[in-house]
């Protein structure tokens, strides 16, 4: 997997959300670049307001009305532009092609449907077919997701089934059309410790059974660690750094990188207190001239303060990338 | 769902209950129930057969146990003011025309108000918004009364297009339901407006629309089943008012219902049809919101599963 | 555009503040209700209840009419301004006593409901139920019929039809009151109950006192008109403005103005209390906003 073989399935090329405000306009996603492949599981890993769930929400074209707008910028899917497409067209694709699980599962599903209704509406969209064989498609999705009896379940509303079940019953909603990639929004974060291991294993089982693409986001590095092959950490709506998980972890080139490794608690060898990260972001209307972290870097140079770094390679094969003045003058 | 159902009904005969009790003390607050219940020319044997009939001579909580019991059978006793007319039987024969044109007004009100509440939220803050809002502060600020007279004033005497009172044809429902429906109408398009907008920021649209929902089902399917329950709160509500405004709006029209009767006894201090008008619109208003609870239960999964 | 950057809703001085009091409603509300019920008598160019029979039906000014009445007359050849401008009085009155019943019965009972919870507390939300379920138009047929109209037994309808409002939500804020640290405190200090209650439970729910007595003007002011139209009101001659409305009904085909100036009034001052009331409540009171 970890060389790219061929053309990725799915290549954010430059893209650019513009947020305007009474206040003047800012750029939530600025400038982003990066691919995932077939069978891959990319993660975007930041803390909240780094422009994550916006990142996600473009590649859907579905940025809240009238306040966000994709600028400039390209997202192919397979080579097609989606960028270009039509508002019917870019509904075919949602759901259909990329599936998308959101973050907390007490509030996504419809309290005023069962979950069977809410599964074959999707199926019902991207490949109709006769009512019977809609809710036996339906009751298969949720077998695939580990739902016990799943003819029951079918018939319940939200409001009858766990957290964890919940989130299971938007993953069924998610694989049920067999798209090519899934974008799950910090699916786990509201969940238990126990149930989150097991959902997680639970998207790698269906990943490994479809061969479908999975972009996780988190703010958690730990289970990037655990999940992805590849990994975009993104700061104040710019990637920092991007490359292969293993060597990320092992060697992060940008402080912040470093920052968000450790503050992921070991479960062995763990010496002294867990390292949170000082500080605060710039808001969103700050005018920041230079690197966005340096004002909690703790490497931090009078040139930070005043340069934007540019991206730049890690290391020799040019797939980890990162964007700070000390790797540049390496 | 069961449970639900039974603790509205029970509440809703105390209340009844609670109204015949007001009504009972109410005819005795006048002084004599002889007084307010006879003609003024009653013969002494007519008295005294009314003091037996009515246990008059009885202790107080007897006399309202007779009250009520006749009163569960709809005995009222006869009309002063129409004689020869059984009161309760009065009130039923009006009934109709009373629950027609609530019906209509109903029905006018949720079918403007609805879809401007909606758009109202779905367009926020555009002009569709900034104009329901308007009409609805307006609205709410109309003495129904007053407008009943000016649409006369323009749609009969001035444009000569309908009828300015009385029963008949359809036409002549038209106006005393709009002056009826007006204020409904600001009402629950505020409502549905804010339903809306709380609903339409919900996680589940946002995973409807990433299904690849269209947005008009997105608005009438997902957002307006969950949103449907507020403006039916309101709806309990609406009936009171609906019922208030017939008797007001059937005056202006003269149109022939109870509110009309109610009225007409009153002037003609006709207390037995008075008794009869307002337990039948407490039992009106009482079943209207029972239906509303039903309503409630085909809507929210919640409570029938519950 | 670089004052667009600035106009960030930061707190606002007292000339904004100032600035954002809404000065039509006020104005409007001053004009056509306040200042006619304390100063008719100085204000109405006539009697408004002498009959002036070579003045009948008299057109209002710019529609055939003169100055001398300016909004016309009525078949008794009665001034309607000045009708109007007497009826003031009334309509305030009816009102603000009608709300005051409402907010005292209301807030005393929601008081002592929400701090001594228990059987009354019970008892109390019962009648708040039923009072709620009760339109107020039965309650005002069923007094009308038993004991006649009088000014009194308006009050009494239209302090029915509000006090629940009181009730219900001065309870539920003395709930949470219950609960808060400086509530505790005193009563571990063993203040007595009236104590507890007047010096600090009180002041803290006045705003929603004063802001829900603010929403209710105008629906007490058209409960009042309603009434008062149905002749179930205030009785003749007071020239109440539901009864100038009704005056006119009969004549609308010819002589439009009679019922079209008083209900005009109302509207007018139903519409100015209830954009103060919603100011007021987005001031004052938040929370309540999604009322």
């Amino acid at each position: 997997m970890r060389d790219i073989q061929g053309e990725p399935l799915l290549k954010v090329t430059d893209l650019t959300v513009e947020i305007s405000t009474k206040a003047g306009s800012f750029f939530p996603v600025n400038g982003h670049n990066f691919s995932v492949h077939a069978g891959e599981t990319l993660g975007i890993v930041g803390e909240s307001g780094s422009g994550k769930s916006m990142t996600a929400m473009s590649l859907v074209r579905l940025l809240p009305k009238h306040a966000a707008h994709i600028r400039s910028g390209s997202i192919t899917l397979n080579g097609r532009e989606l960028l270009g497409l039509s508002e019917s067209e870019m509904r075919k694709v949602r759901g259909s092609e990329i599936a998308m699980i959101l973050q907390d599962p007490q509030t996504s599903l419809n309290p005023a449907f069962t979950v069977g209704e809410q599964i074959s509406e999707a199926l019902r969209l991207h490949n109709p077919g006769p009512r019977r064989t809609l809710r036996e498609r339906a009751i298969d999705a949720l077998r695939k997701v580990k739902v016990a009896a799943p003819e029951h379940r079918i018939d319940a509303y939200p409001c009858e089934l766990s957290g964890g079940m919940r989130q299971r019953a938007v993953g069924a909603i998610a694989i049920s059309c067999q798209p090519k990639i899934i974008i799950a929004d910090e699916p786990t974060t509201s969940l238990d410790v126990t149930v989150q291991a097991q959902y997680l294993r639970l998207l790698r089982e269906l990943q490994e059974e479809t061969g479908m693409a999975i972009l996780f986001i988190t703010h958690d590095f730990g289970i990037v660690a655990n999940l992805c092959q590849r990994v975009v950490v993104m700061y104040y709506g710019r990637i920092v750094e991007s490359g292969p998980v293993d060597r990320i972890f092992a060697n992060p080139a940008h402080p912040y990188t470093e920052a968000l490794i450790a503050a992921v608690p070991k479960l062995r060898g763990q010496k002294g207190r867990l390292r949170t990260i000082e500080g605060q972001p710039p808001a969103p209307t700050d005018v920041v001239e230079g690197c966005p972290f340096a004002p909690r870097c703790e490497y931090a140079e009078s040139r930070c303060f005043k340069e934007l770094p540019p991206t730049v390679n890690a290391d020799s094969d040019g797939e980890h990338t990162a964007s700070c003045w000390r790797v540049v003058g390496r | 769902m069961f449970r639900f159902l039974v603790t509205r009904i029970s509440s809703s005969l105390f209340a009844l209950l609670i109204i015949t009790v007001i009504v009972f003390l109410l005819s005795h607050l006048s002084g004599s129930p002889v007084d307010a219940l006879l003609p003024d020319d009653a013969t002494q044997e007519q008295i005294d057969s009314f003091v037996r009939e009515w246990g008059l001579d009885q202790p107080l909580w007897q006399q309202y146990l007779t009250f009520l019991v006749n009163a569960v059978q709809g005995n009222f006793g006869t009309s002063l003011k129409w004689p020869g007319e059984d009161a309760m039987g009065f009130v039923l024969d009006r009934m109709p025309a009373t629950l027609k044109l609530g019906g209509l007004a109903i029905l006018i009100s949720v079918v403007i108000a609805l879809p401007l509440g909606i758009a109202a939220a779905v367009y926020r803050g555009s002009a569709v918004d900034h104009g329901a809002q308007m009409f609805a502060l307006l609205g709410q600020s109309m003495p129904n009364f007053w407008l009943g007279i000016i649409l006369i004033w323009v749609f009969s005497v001035w444009l000569g297009w309908l009828p300015t009172s009385g029963m008949g044809t359809f036409a002549h429902a038209i106006l005393p339901a709009v002056a009826i429906a007006w204020f409904q109408v600001s009402a629950l398009a505020r409502l549905t407006r804010s339903a809306m907008l709380e609903v339409l920021d919900a996680e589940y649209i946002k995973l409807a629309r990433v299904k690849g929902v269209s947005e008009g089902m997105v608005v009438w399917k997902h957002a307006l089943r969950n949103a449907a329950v507020v403006p039916l709160t309101y709806f309990g509500i609406l009936a009171a008012s609906i019922l208030t405004g017939s008797v007001v709006i059937e005056t202006v029209y003269s149109w022939p219902g109870m509110g009309w009767v109610a009225l007409e006894a009153i002037r003609g201090r006709d207390f037995p049809v008075v008794q009869a008008v307002i337990i039948a619109y407490a039992v009106v208003y009482m079943l209207s919101n029972l239906f509303v609870d039903l309503l409630y239960v085909v809507v929210d999964p919640r409570i029938r599963r519950g | 555009m670089a004052d667009s950057m600035i106009n960030t809703p930061q707190s606002p001085g007292l000339w904004a503040k100032a600035r954002n009091l809404p000065l039509i409603p006020l104005a409007v509300l001053l004009i056509v209700f306040i200042i006619p019920a304390f100063f008719a008598e100085y204000l109405a160019p006539h009697d408004p209840y002498v009959p002036n029979l070579r003045a009948r039906l008299q057109p209002p000014v710019f529609f055939g009419g003169t100055w001398e009445f300016p909004m016309g007359t009525d078949r008794l050849g009665r001034d309607i301004l000045s009708r109007i401008l007497h009826g003031a009085w009334y309509v305030l009155a009816v009102s603000m006593i009608g709300i005051t019943v409402g907010v005292v019965v209301g807030t005393t009972l929601g008081l002592v409901a929400g701090y001594a919870r228990g059987w009354f507390d019970g008892l109390v939300m019962r009648l708040v139920d039923i009072s709620l379920a009760l339109p107020a138009m039965l309650l005002a047929l069923a007094l009308a019929a038993s004991m006649g109209t009088s000014f009194l037994s308006v009050v009494i309808v239209v302090g029915f039809a509000l006090w629940a409002y009181f009730a219900r939500q001065v309870r539920a804020e003395v709930l949470l009151l219950r609960r808060s640290d400086f509530v505790e405190r005193s009563m571990v200090a063993g203040s007595s109950h009236t104590r507890i209650l007047f010096r600090h439970i009180l002041p803290n729910v006045t705003n929603t006192i004063v802001v829900l007595a603010t929403l209710q003007v105008g629906i007490a002011i058209m409960l009042d008109a309603s009434l008062s139209f149905l002749g179930i009101g205030i009785p003749r001659p007071t020239p109440t403005w539901g009864l100038l409305v009704s005056d006119g009904r009969d004549f609308i085909a010819t002589d439009w103005w009679i019922s079209f100036f008083p209900g005009l009034a109302i509207l007018l001052t139903v519409l100015s209390a209830n954009m103060l009331g919603d100011w007021l409540r987005d001031k004052l009171d938040p929370r309540q906003r999604q009322v």
